[in-house]
């Protein structure tokens, strides 16, 4: 049982844990879909809801699940909760259901969604879970916020497909295509190590 | 021609680490050293030529003719873990070194997403029995390929003088990101 406050336990999601500059997980859709600020919320909100209904019903569950095949139960709840979602978009925004393609299907094999099961909401009350749930998706979505951001802005010269740069900016073409995804997510988390040993240091 | 091109599409235009941005986790966790790069590159293709085999039949035998074509996405999940399982077993009592070799990797496969999204795409390319199985040993040596390439880097890189909060993953990514860059030459050698 953790002994975290409830407001502690969403907090550590959006930078102490944060799922993605602090452990590096769920790298595959961070990487893929960041191309453009519009399909980076997308896939962070998509991914929220399976994370919060996954954790809430695992953490109700976890007592009737036998140890041996929960990884086998984890994957089935899963993907159920994705089926819905995958096909939620696909009938009410089918041009971003379109753009992420067989991205949002991969949610399953999201490490972050696997891994809070395993990790939190099999061992923890149902409330603490949605909790962490919630705390985690938050600092997804942050994430892939800010690196969709930069992509977009220094690619495209848009922001949620508005014009943000003036006539004078040349886009980076090299920022919205694979090179530029790998680029920017290392000097990210150069960045967010340098950050977290500037304030171990002072401490 | 049309087969080759596929099997050529898959290694080195639409590679799968590199274009698709898939495998990262086994891209980045076991490329520190080339030996074991190898291995985890011959495990992925193999269980992906597998995975293209059954997960064809699953979809055109069952999951088509019954019209359960929303089913996909928790079918394919369940075959590919119950598969690596299989294969596991298997392995281990007909080559025990080359279960000694494969080791902890074997299993890490299941949460591959390449594997998975393999399946999704041979099938959302509506592609058949043979350019199935062309597609999955294509891109499984695509990755092959990658990681062997980026173990030989990362072994040179130890090395190197690389600023202290660029060390490990930072770094690698950045790699990443050149290797890409170069693989991009490759596109518009199919049309």
């Amino acid at each position: 049982m953790s002994t975290k406050t409830i407001g502690q336990e969403f907090i550590k999601g959006l930078w102490d844990e944060n799922p993605v500059f602090r452990q590096l997980l769920g790298l595959c859709p961070t990487l893929a879909v960041t191309n453009a600020v519009i399909n980076g919320f997308a896939m962070g909100m998509a991914t929220t809801f399976v994370l919060i209904f996954s954790s809430l019903v695992v953490s109700s569950i976890k007592k009737l699940i036998p140890s041996q095949v929960r990884i086998a139960s984890y994957i089935v709840i899963i993907a159920s909760f994705v089926t819905v979602a995958d096909r939620f978009l696909a009938a009410f925004f089918p041009p971003i259901s379109k753009s992420l393609g067989p991205y949002v299907p991969l949610i399953v094999v999201n490490c972050i969604i696997l891994g809070r099961q395993e990790a939190f909401s099999s061992k923890n009350t149902v409330g603490r879970s949605v909790t962490d749930a919630l705390g985690m998706s938050a600092g997804f979505v942050l994430a892939m916020l800010v690196l969709s951001a930069i992509r977009e802005i220094l690619g495209a010269g848009t922001f949620f497909g508005y014009q943000v740069m003036g006539p004078w900016f040349k886009p980076w073409i090299i920022m919205i295509l694979p090179p530029g995804a790998f680029i920017t997510l290392g000097i990210l988390l150069a960045i967010a190590l340098q950050i977290e040993r500037r304030t171990k240091s002072r401490k | 021609m049309e087969l080759l091109a596929i099997f050529v599409a898959a290694i080195l235009i639409n590679n799968f680490v590199l274009r698709y941005f898939l495998g990262i986790c086994p891209f980045l966790g076991v490329s520190k050293k080339i030996d074991s790069a190898i291995s985890m590159g011959l495990a992925v293709t193999f269980v992906m030529s597998i995975t293209a085999v059954v997960s064809w039949v699953i979809n055109h035998w069952i999951l088509i003719p019954f019209k359960l074509d929303y089913l996909q996405i928790v079918s394919f999940i369940l075959v590919i873990a119950s598969l690596v399982q299989l294969v596991e077993m298997f392995i281990r009592k007909i080559s025990p070194p080359l279960y000694q070799a494969l080791g902890i990797y074997l299993p890490l496969i299941t949460t591959n997403c390449s594997i998975f999204f393999l399946a999704l795409m041979a099938s959302l390319r509506e592609y058949n029995f043979v350019e199935s199985i062309i597609f999955g040993v294509g891109s499984g040596l695509g990755f092959t390929l990658a990681i062997i390439l980026m173990a030989a880097i990362r072994e040179q890189l130890d090395h190197a003088e690389v600023p202290e909060a660029l060390k490990g993953a930072g770094i690698a990514l950045i790699v990443a990101g050149i290797m890409a860059l170069a693989f991009l030459g490759f596109s518009g050698m199919i049309k």
